[in-house]
Order: C-alpha cells, then sequence, then structure tokens
C-alpha cells in the first residue's frame, strides 16, 4: 500500500519516538509512506484561536499540496492534524466560493477530495486478521487502558471515526495483538493538549484523573494515538506526582508501540526506551513480567534515574 | 469577552459533540478568543496563553514549520516581558537536557523550503492584524 504522510510538527519534533515506532511497524506491514513535499504546519490550536482564515488556509495548503502530488489518501498520526485537515477540507466542500478563494490564497487549486487517515484507520485498512496474522510476540502481560483524548472522535461530524462517547477501535486492535483492554472511565476525556506549555496547571490536573482512573481499574499501561496526549501523560508524569503527591509510575505507549512490540520489535527499536517514564517503572507494573512472548531480555540497570535505558513491554 | 473560560477552553470539542441542539459551542469560543483579541481586552491572566499562541504563529510564519526551541525562548522572553515573572522565565529549563538525552530535541529546527509563499498566506489571511 502506498500512502501520502503529513507527519505534522511534533512528529518531527519531540514526538519523533512516535514516528519512529509507526514507521517501524509500518514497514513491516507493507505500507509505503511517501512524506508529502514541503508540507507546511496544520496550524494547530493557535491558528483557530486567533484568525479563522488561518485556520482553514494551512491544512488548505497541506491538501493541495498532497493532491498535486498525485495522492487520494493521506496518514496524519497526530489527530490535531488530522482534525485540522479533516475541517478544511469539509468547509470547502460544503462552499465552493471559498474553496476557490481558500485556493487563491494558498496559491494551490485545492480540490478537497484527499483522503485523510488517522493511524488508527490504517491499522483498520491493513486488517485486524492481517495483524493477528503478523504477531510474533502476544501481548499477554498487557491490561491496557485504551484512551483516545479530543480530537480522535470529535468532532464526530468532521473526523466520522468510530463512536465519540464509546470508541472501541483501539481496544479491537489491542485485544487482536493478544493484549488485554481494561474499561475506565476517561477514555475521550481531555488531557490538556497544547496547554503544557502555557496553562501547565490544566494539564496537570486533567492528566492526573486520567492517570488515577486508568490505575483504578486495574491498567498497567495507557496506550495513545496522539502525540500531545504523549507529551502531557509521559513527559508530565514527573511533575503530576510531584504536585499531587502520588507515584503513578504508568507506562504511555504510542498505539504503534503496542503494534511494534506484538510484531517482535525490541522497545529500542520503537524508541520505548526514549519514553519519560521508563522500563523499571512498567516492570514495577507487571508488563513484561508475564511468560508471554513480549518478555524482553532481564533488564539491565538503567543510567540514572529515569534513563529509559533498556525498555520493557 | 473578558471571561477566563475562553482561554481555559482546551477546545476538546465535548460541549459541540453533546450539545442537543448541535450548536458549535466550541467554534463559538474560536470565534469570542479571536474577538477578544482584536479588540485587546484579554485579562491579564489570560495572557501568557495569548502569548502563547501567537508565538507559535510567528513561528509558523517565518518556519513554515514549528520549531520548538524557538517557540519556548519566544514564548518565555514575550511573557517576562509582561508579567516580569523569573520564576515562570525558568520555570521548564531542566526540561531541555532531558529531552536532548532522548533525542527528542532539535537545535536546529525544520523549515519548509517555500517560506516565501507562507509570509503571502499569512499577509492574505491576516488583512491588518497583527501577531
Amino acid at each position: 500500500m502506498n500512502l501520502a504522510y503529513y507527519p505534522g510538527c511534533a512528529l518531527h519534533g519531540s514526538s519523533n519516538d512516535y514516528e519512529q515506532s509507526l514507521r517501524a511497524c509500518l514497514a513491516t506491514l507493507d505500507v509505503q509512506l511517501k512524506e508529502i513535499d514541503d508540507w507546511i504546519c496544520c496550524g494547530a490550536t493557535a491558528a483557530h484561536s486567533l484568525n479563522q482564515k488561518l485556520a482553514v488556509a494551512l491544512p488548505a495548503r497541506n491538501l493541495a499540496l498532497a493532491e498535486n502530488q498525485g495522492f487520494r489518501e493521506m496518514l496524519a498520526p497526530c489527530p490535531m492534524c488530522s482534525m485540522q485537515l479533516l475541517k478544511a477540507r469539509k468547509a470547502l466542500a460544503q462552499d465552493e466560493a471559498l474553496r476557490r478563494s481558500v485556493s487563491e490564497i494558498v496559491e494551490l487549486e485545492v480540490r478537497g477530495e484527499l483522503q485523510v487517515l488517522n493511524l488508527i484507520q490504517l491499522f483498520e485498512l491493513i486488517g485486524l486478521d492481517a495483524l493477528k496474522a503478523a504477531v510474533k510476540a502476544p501481548l499477554a502481560s498487557l491490561r491496557a487502558a485504551c484512551y483516545y483524548g479530543c480530537l480522535l472522535t470529535r468532532p464526530a461530524s468532521v473526523v466520522e471515526f468510530d463512536d465519540a462517547e464509546q470508541p472501541r477501535s483501539m481496544e479491537k486492535i489491542v485485544e487482536a495483538l493478544g493484549g488485554k483492554t481494561v474499561d475506565w472511565n476517561y477514555r475521550t476525556e481531555c488531557c490538556g493538549a497544547g496547554m503544557t506549555m502555557a496553562s501547565e496547571q490544566t494539564v496537570l490536573e486533567l492528566s492526573h484523573k486520567i492517570l488515577s482512573n486508568a490505575a483504578a481499574h486495574g491498567a498497567n499501561c495507557l496506550v495513545v494515538a496522539c502525540p500531545m496526549c504523549h507529551v502531557n501523560l509521559d513527559m508530565k508524569q514527573a511533575n503530576i506526582e510531584r504536585h499531587y503527591g502520588v507515584r503513578h509510575a504508568m507506562p504511555i505507549y504510542y498505539l504503534s508501540d503496542v503494534v511494534g512490540l506484538a510484531l517482535g520489535f525490541k522497545p529500542e527499536a520503537l524508541g520505548v526506551n526514549r519514553h519519560f517514564v521508563c522500563s523499571a517503572d512498567a516492570a514495577a507494573r507487571g508488563v513484561g513480567t508475564s511468560d508471554a512472548g513480549v518478555k524482553a531480555s532481564a533488564p539491565t540497570k538503567a543510567a540514572g534515574p529515569k534513563a529509559c535505558a533498556t525498555g520493557k513491554a | 469577552m473578558r471571561a477566563q473560560s475562553i482561554w481555559q477552553c482546551v477546545s476538546c470539542q465535548t460541549c459541540a459533540t453533546r450539545c442537543p441542539k448541535s450548536v458549535d459551542c466550541a467554534g463559538v469560543m474560536d470565534a469570542l478568543r479571536q474577538l477578544s483579541v482584536e479588540r485587546g481586552v484579554a485579562t491579564p491572566e489570560q495572557q501568557r496563553i495569548v502569548l502563547f499562541q501567537k508565538a507559535f504563529l510567528r513561528n509558523i510564519r517565518r518556519n513554515g514549520r514549528l520549531n520548538e526551541l524557538e517557540l519556548i525562548e519566544e514564548f518565555k522572553l514575550s511573557t517576562f516581558l509582561h508579567d516580569r515573572s523569573i520564576s515562570f522565565l525558568l520555570k521548564d529549563a531542566t526540561l531541555a537536557p532531558k529531552l536532548m538525552k532522548r533525542k527528542k530535541f532539535h537545535l536546529v529546527g525544520e523549515k519548509a523550503h517555500d517560506r516565501a509563499v507562507l509570509a503571502r498566506i499569512f499577509a492574505r489571511c491576516m488583512d491588518n492584524s497583527r501577531l
């Protein structure tokens, strides 16, 4: 399968571990990604908060670039990007005058016919049976709290994906890989999104509730498909623990991490060792300690506190 | 227009999804934010978030793609000039080496090749308003 690829800024920045794991998985699953030439930022929260025209024009230019480069389908693994792309596409499809004026603004004809896929949809397209057939190390020790956050399923009229209140698509993938999933309450609550820098308190409060609820329902890890969710739940986890005086020690995996582990990749090959919440924490939660195939080599002592030198999942 | 909630809103889209009358409440929040900035009525408590969003867009206009290091520097500096808080200025300084150790940090960020077109797109969208 050949697919246009829109990495977005996060996957080429501090969430490059997400790109590492999804590239590893997709190469094995015979999906060729072609990064669209000269893509630009989708504008994210800043654009839709400050300027409505930019919030349409920036994603529209990317749609046009991919279309002009001959693609009909594009993977956008960041839900912020994919939502913005879909929202622009919808706005242009409903208003021919807007489509023409935006085409002039971005100096490219935007047809708005490109299909935009999130990572879960791509795995669905590959097929659960094909995934199952490729499993080399079933995730038997995983008790995953699948966390969707906001923009994978909302706004429903824009993304038209799964059920906005009770999504199940990620659970189905994890279960196909031999993992267990838990029922919990915060699957579609917000983690604080892009407020990481500007309003840390918002992130600490919302993400603390998510981590606490997942643990209370017996999860030994969270599975996410969003770089911002990963930043808030993984990178900020130490701050959350300090702020609330608790110990979460909850490993946060990208969906492509757990797929990759099931496909037999070592954690290092997926960038799992570069997460903030590290292998020792994962082991403490019982991840990878059963007799399952995911069992990696014996944990070696990490180089320093929180140095995730040996990922184990 | 001066309500805290406009800038506290994280755009999670829950309200718009659950509204029984299909009102795009999150879109209303966007409109209120845009008006609030245009009219310059955002309160001091809200300014950090406004400054962050503005620094983000300036960064995109300049580079085409987000340069996280530049964004943090610019956001911290503009916030410091605004509220003179040294503790906020230094708050995330320890994050840089941690990100660097994990190879999640790029001293030289990526740039789009055609940056001239970005300047033109921004000029057409923003009319006379400044960032």
